[in-house]
């Protein structure tokens, strides 16, 4: 279009807006390509439904060699996290497995070690259960130093926590079958990844509510989840729920590997470093309202995030909207699972004053998260690992919102 | 007629649990596996040794395989990565990793059990070429990577009755987890 002349076609479109009251709301869908849905018909049936073309949630990654990813929890509604968003953590890249040819061993201090097909693994009692799933490095970067991150989502805060249906066998199913004998205290857990990732786990969480999971919200397991089948230990630490299982072997004590002893330790001051720290602590965090959104306008917010305990439900989430001076209790939305993300709600006013905003979830056992200051003093500001420290949120006066206590 | 009608309900219940459940209170799915099949995947190796195959390996040889296998993503002296530091010593006094930021945990200053990188190279080494190692080439490596963080001397041969004999410098370092929930931070 040559400058100075106006097009017929955009003389029609302005034509018609300005006859019609009615499309001042309709314009900027059509604007956005779409046409009156009420005037024309629509899609067809699909073999595999997608996504609203408007609705793009993405996992991130922080490094090239993408070795993980993050949950874009901001994004997300109720408990359960979509299987394709679920985070992403592996030590050797995800393998490709044959169902077919896929098996489990067990074997070691029992009575009678097995050999387990998947389909073998479908024919005992399933079990199906909600819980959530957690990097323990989850907040690392934001725990050693806060001010640097300033500009990140919840998604990059701690998107490395996940929730899912998880459906499979009881592990202790397993262990009666195969007579797992009374000197047995531990078992080793290893995967078919390149990696052939071990971990010890107390033989106690296996008579417990350890499972073999190969069920996950309705499907079967994801690939980069441990497709076909993986150990879920609730509550306990990402990297202990080994995927792609294909040995178990009980012992009468832990076999010191490379991800509980070089990794997956955490330093303490006076010279020692924590081992089979499992249990994930109480921990929450606001996903809304959160950077990058900016509070365009003053008036009623509703606070939502999402709160979990590694070692039962969560009771209560208090919120701070003055950066921890006072409390107040938010809501909780059912269902409130043991070991599951849980939802909480808290209505605010935006009065165009700064405002810090923070959560502080309690579970069932009592624990109440800490102040960053109170968790740093007490393991250290090098340790890793286990970082469940009050996260905050800060509002600026022009409704932009920056990570931190500080705007 | 009582009788009856009580032994009619205890095969009803005896047939119940035969469909589900044998007199150990298994279901006998699976199979048993061979001796060999076990073995083939039984590659892990305690801190006790118990799993350790024959073979040994030198300082000498475990050099040479270092640069070609290892040094392109450990560094040539074991300290440039970019992949893990796997070489250094420093801090020898305290343990001071959770007191310090910024501190490589490497064999040398971190690894309680020399058994765990014999473990580890062998299930998971090289990045390449993951589970190619022997024995043999395993038990070299670990000499010389020992050898580098002031281990053991250059002429120490390593196999299944030295490593596990083999007392790292972070040995009593680790603690167990003594978090028990409650209000109480630990």
């Amino acid at each position: 279009m040559s400058k100075g002349k106006i097009s017929r076609r955009a003389l029609l479109a302005g034509t018609a807006a300005a006859v019609s009251a009615a499309s001042a709301k309709i314009l900027p869908a059509q604007e956005s390509g779409t046409k009156d849905p009420t005037k024309v018909q629509g899609g067809p049936a699909k073999e595999v439904g997608e996504r609203s073309r408007f609705e793009k949630p993405k996992r991130t990654y922080f490094s090239p060699t993408r070795q993980a990813s993050n949950t874009p929890l901001q994004d997300l509604e109720g408990i359960i996290t979509p299987a394709d968003l679920h985070f992403e953590r592996h030590h050797a890249g995800i393998p490709e497995i044959d169902p077919e040819s896929y098996s489990l061993l067990i074997h070691g201090m029992v009575e009678r070690p097995r050999m387990f097909t998947l389909a073998d693994l479908k024919r005992f009692p399933a079990e199906a259960v909600t819980r959530f799933l957690e990097c323990s490095g989850n907040g690392f970067r934001t725990y050693r130093n806060p001010e640097a991150n300033k500009e990140e989502t919840p998604q990059q805060v701690e998107g490395l926590t996940s929730t899912s249906e998880w459906i499979g066998v009881p592990l202790k199913t397993l262990f009666k079958e195969v007579g797992v004998l009374p000197e047995a205290k531990w078992f080793l857990a290893e995967a078919m990844d390149a990696a052939v990732m071990t971990r010890s786990i107390p033989v106690e969480k296996g008579w417990d509510d350890a499972m073999i999971a190969y069920g996950q919200n309705g499907e079967a397991i994801r690939p980069e989840q441990g497709y076909p089948a993986r150990l879920f230990l609730p509550g306990f630490e990402g990297s202990s729920n080994v995927k792609w299982i294909r040995r178990i072997e009980l012992a009468d004590k832990p076999f010191m590997t490379r991800e509980e002893t070089s990794k997956y330790t955490d330093p303490l001051p006076g010279g020692k470093a924590r081992q089979f720290s499992f249990v994930m602590d109480v921990k929450s965090i606001i996903t809304y309202p959160a950077y990058p959104v900016t509070l365009t306008e003053k008036g009623f917010r509703e606070i939502k995030g999402i709160a979990w305990s590694g070692r039962g439900k969560i009771v209560r989430v208090d919120i701070s909207t003055d950066g921890g001076e006072s409390w107040n209790k938010a809501t909780l939305q059912e269902p409130v699972i043991s070991k599951c993300h849980t939802r909480f709600r808290f209505a605010w006013d935006f009065n165009g004053a700064q405002a810090t905003l923070m959560s502080r979830a309690t579970d069932e056992t009592g624990q109440t998260q800490p102040t960053h200051v109170e968790l740093k003093k007490l393991r250290g500001p090098g340790t890793s690992y286990h970082y469940n420290h009050i996260r905050a949120w800060t509002v600026r006066q022009d409704g932009s919102i920056v990570f931190g206590e500080n705007a | 007629m009582r009788m009856v009608w009580l032994a009619t309900i205890v095969a009803a219940l005896a047939t119940a649990q035969a469909e589900t459940e044998d007199d150990k209170g298994t279901f006998g799915f699976g199979r048993t596996p061979t001796e060999a099949e076990i073995k083939a995947l039984d590659i892990d190796v305690m801190a006790d040794g118990t799993g350790l195959p024959d073979g040994e390996g030198t300082v000498a040889k475990g050099e040479e395989l270092y640069y070609q296998l290892c040094a392109s993503c450990h560094g040539v002296t074991g300290t440039e990565g970019p992949n893990d530091v796997l070489v250094g010593r420093e801090p020898r006094e305290g343990f001071p990793f959770a007191t310090t930021t910024g501190l490589s945990r490497t064999i040398g200053n971190y690894w309680p059990y020399a058994t765990t990188l014999y473990d580890y190279t062998y299930r998971a080494m090289p990045f390449d070429e993951p589970g190619s190692l022997t024995p043999d080439q395993v038990y070299s490596l670990v000499a010389f990577l020992l050898h580098k963080n002031e281990i053991i001397a250059e002429d120490v041969i390593i196999d299944k009755n030295s490593l596990p004999e083999v007392v790292m410098p972070a040995r009593d370092r680790f603690v167990h987890d003594n978090r028990v929930g409650g209000p109480e931070l630990r």
